[in-house]
């Protein structure tokens, strides 16, 4: 089998929580919580949930702008969380990130030409005129205009900023780009535009995407693989057809039942979750999800799940599925689903 | 795909940008508060490069059979004690008041900006020792500590100028600690560590740039009570010393004279105070142009 581009494991993050004067630690907010995943090179992996659920911090865990708590992370072959500082600033020209805010992620005093420059600037590259040049070609090839280059951010618009931060991530030739959220702050109008884009460009330069989003139908759209995560870790990980196909998980199926479907005559039973998403500082025992599922046991309240495969390529973290619960009605039940 | 972009942007790449710093600029033309400052700031500025070629008489040109003089045609301020021109000793005292305002501002911008940044970028042990050495400061009465810094130091021009800088480090240190906690959790500072940037380069080239707008407007602020302190100082017989012409040291040696020779008092105490008022309302425009901005 190939190598994987990126291997995750074990991946935590948990960030102390500070009470009193002499800031004592009075507990952790798990915010990722022992992830594990691997991405294939030119593959696209999607990564869902709802906000609070971790995604965006184990983005940043990956490109190491949070240091994880525990849990390894390899790409290419070294290990990420292993390096030193120097190390792995010279690493990053590998892994570039998109960021949700187009807004906020270019610096308001900084032309375009500038932005795009810096880091070509800090991987060395010297010659200011192959600087320029490279400048141009990003900035059309992200569909823009190479006169664009003395232009500050405010006279851009959302969308053209997307591409700019695209191309921005694009200048080191990196292998992997961390997308988070890229088109959640854009209309839906423009969001088509820059998926398709990043699409392009992934065929062109033979990228590999790591794609966090809210928005399933955006993941469905661009993604080959997708995570569920849920309260600091996966619960389901499939081939984004087979997810969005025949998911296992109890809360990917609630989830995919919200996900609205264009056809007026279409009816469909909701899967409403019960209560709100419990506090990442203060998780339930057992299952993670076990306070919200419609099919809980009594193994759900003590045993946490691990996520095994359940056919190729399709990992669940459910008891409906383990071993010790097989045989049980419930599996039917749920694998005949609504949906 | 890229007939579909929307261009609200600039339609001919000949096009000139207006810039960040252009468009403060735009906006600061537009009060007049702001420009009839600047343009008595620039006036004082004047004087002081000029003064030597403008003034009539010399600093110390003593004439003891004219002393204490009512303005008239001959010395159009009056003479003082001494009989010397006071018109000419204000306009080389704008020299002395501006070169402190301006000195003392800068060094404390430098070393506030430097120990607000370190603190500020850094946080943490750094961040606390730096911050309470501001609260102490901040806790003493500045001029009081400025007195204290010049009784250790001797009095003199020189060291007047020392201690305004240092009695102001920790305005700067504050405002700049301020702009950088919040810059750093800007997404472009972020995005800045993902592409490999040293904190050095960020550091420089991101968060200082991006601090400095209210930076410019307290400095410009500070120069005006820079003056002032430093008039006072003169006042109290701890900053410039006798013979020079220094605006708060010329007012103190008028207040025996007050009663019959008013105008030895009134004409430092003006340039003082229209030096202060420019200061303040360049300030304040400035303050309007740069600060309710930072347009997204």
């Amino acid at each position: 089998m190939k190598e994987p581009l990126l291997k995750v494991e074990g991946l935590k993050k948990h960030f102390p929580v500070k009470k009193g004067a002499l800031g004592r630690v009075k507990g952790h907010v798990k915010a990722v919580d022992g992830v594990s995943f691997d991405v294939m090179t030119g593959e696209t992996l999607g990564i869902v949930g709802e906000s609070g659920c971790g995604k965006s911090t184990t983005g940043r865990l990956l490109m190491r702008l949070l240091e994880p708590t525990e849990g390894k992370v390899i790409f290419d072959g070294r290990e990420l969380t292993a390096l030193g500082g120097d190390e792995m600033r010279k690493m990053r020209r590998d892994i570039q990130m998109v960021f949700q805010d187009p807004y906020a992620s270019l610096n308001p005093r900084h032309t375009i030409g500038k932005i795009l420059e810096e880091p070509l600037l800090v991987h060395g590259v010297k010659d200011p005129k192959e600087r320029k040049r490279k400048v141009r070609e990003f900035l059309e090839i992200v569909g823009l205009s190479g006169y664009h280059a003395t232009r500050y951010p405010h006279q851009f618009s959302g969308g053209q900023r997307q591409r700019i931060g695209i191309a921005r991530a694009l200048m080191t030739n990196p292998k992997l780009i961390i997308a988070d959220e890229p088109v959640s702050a854009l209309d839906v109008s423009i969001q088509s535009q820059v998926l398709n884009l990043m699409q392009d460009l992934q065929r062109e330069f033979g990228l590999t995407y790591i794609f966090i989003s809210h928005d399933l139908s955006v993941v469905r759209h661009i993604s080959d693989r997708v995570a569920v995560m849920y309260l600091g870790r996966i619960v389901e990980i499939a081939e984004s057809d087979r997810l969005y196909g025949m998911p296992l998980h109890p809360y990917t199926q609630a989830l995919l039942s919200a996900v609205p479907v264009p056809d007026p005559g279409f009816v469909r039973e909701q899967i409403v979750l019960e209560g709100d998403i419990p506090s990442p500082a203060d998780p339930p025992p057992g299952c993670p999800f076990h306070s919200r599922c419609p099919f809980r046991m009594d193994v759900c309240k003590s045993n946490v799940p691990s996520l095994a495969e359940q056919e190729t390529g399709h990992s669940v973290a459910c008891h409906l599925y383990t071993e010790e619960a097989r045989g049980d009605d419930n599996k039917t039940l749920v694998t005949e689903g609504s949906l | 795909m890229s007939e579909a972009i929307t261009q609200p942007v600039p339609e001919s790449p000949e096009e000139k940008t207006a810039g960040p710093w252009r468009e403060a600029w735009n906006g600061f033309r537009k009060s007049k508060a702001a420009l009839f400052g600047a343009a008595i700031v620039l006036m004082f500025v004047l004087l002081a490069f000029a003064g030597p070629l403008i003034a009539p008489e010399g600093i110390n040109e003593q004439d003891m059979s004219k002393r204490l003089m009512a303005p008239s045609a001959e010395h159009w301020f009056g003479t003082d004690d001494f009989g010397r021109d006071i018109l000419s000793r204000v306009i080389h005292g704008a020299r002395i008041s501006l070169w402190v305002g301006f000195f003392s501002v800068i060094g404390s911008v430098i070393v506030g900006s430097l120990l607000g940044i370190i603190a500020g970028y850094y946080g943490r042990w750094v961040d606390t020792i730096i911050s309470r050495l501001f609260d102490i400061m901040l806790a003493f009465p500045s001029i009081l500590l400025a007195i204290a810094i010049v009784s250790v130091l001797g009095p003199s021009l020189q060291n007047a100028l020392i201690a305004i800088a240092v009695i102001n480090i920790p305005n700067f240190g504050r405002l700049i600690r301020s702009r950088v906690l919040s810059i750093k959790q800007d997404e472009y500072i972020t995005a800045a560590k993902g592409i490999g940037m040293k904190d050095s380069r960020i550091l420089f080239s991101h968060i200082l740039p991006n601090s400095m707008a209210p930076v410019i407007v307290q400095g410009t602020l500070a120069v005006a009570t820079a003056i002032l302190e430093a008039a006072a100082l003169g006042f109290l017989g701890l900053g410039a010393q006798a013979p020079a012409p220094e605006w708060g040291k010329m007012l103190s040696d008028a207040r025996n004279y007050l009663r019959d020779a008013p105008w030895t008092m009134i004409f430092p105490g003006l340039a003082i105070m229209l030096t202060v008022l420019g200061f303040n309302l360049m300030g304040d425009g400035l303050r309007d142009a740069l600060d309710p901005k930072m347009k997204s």
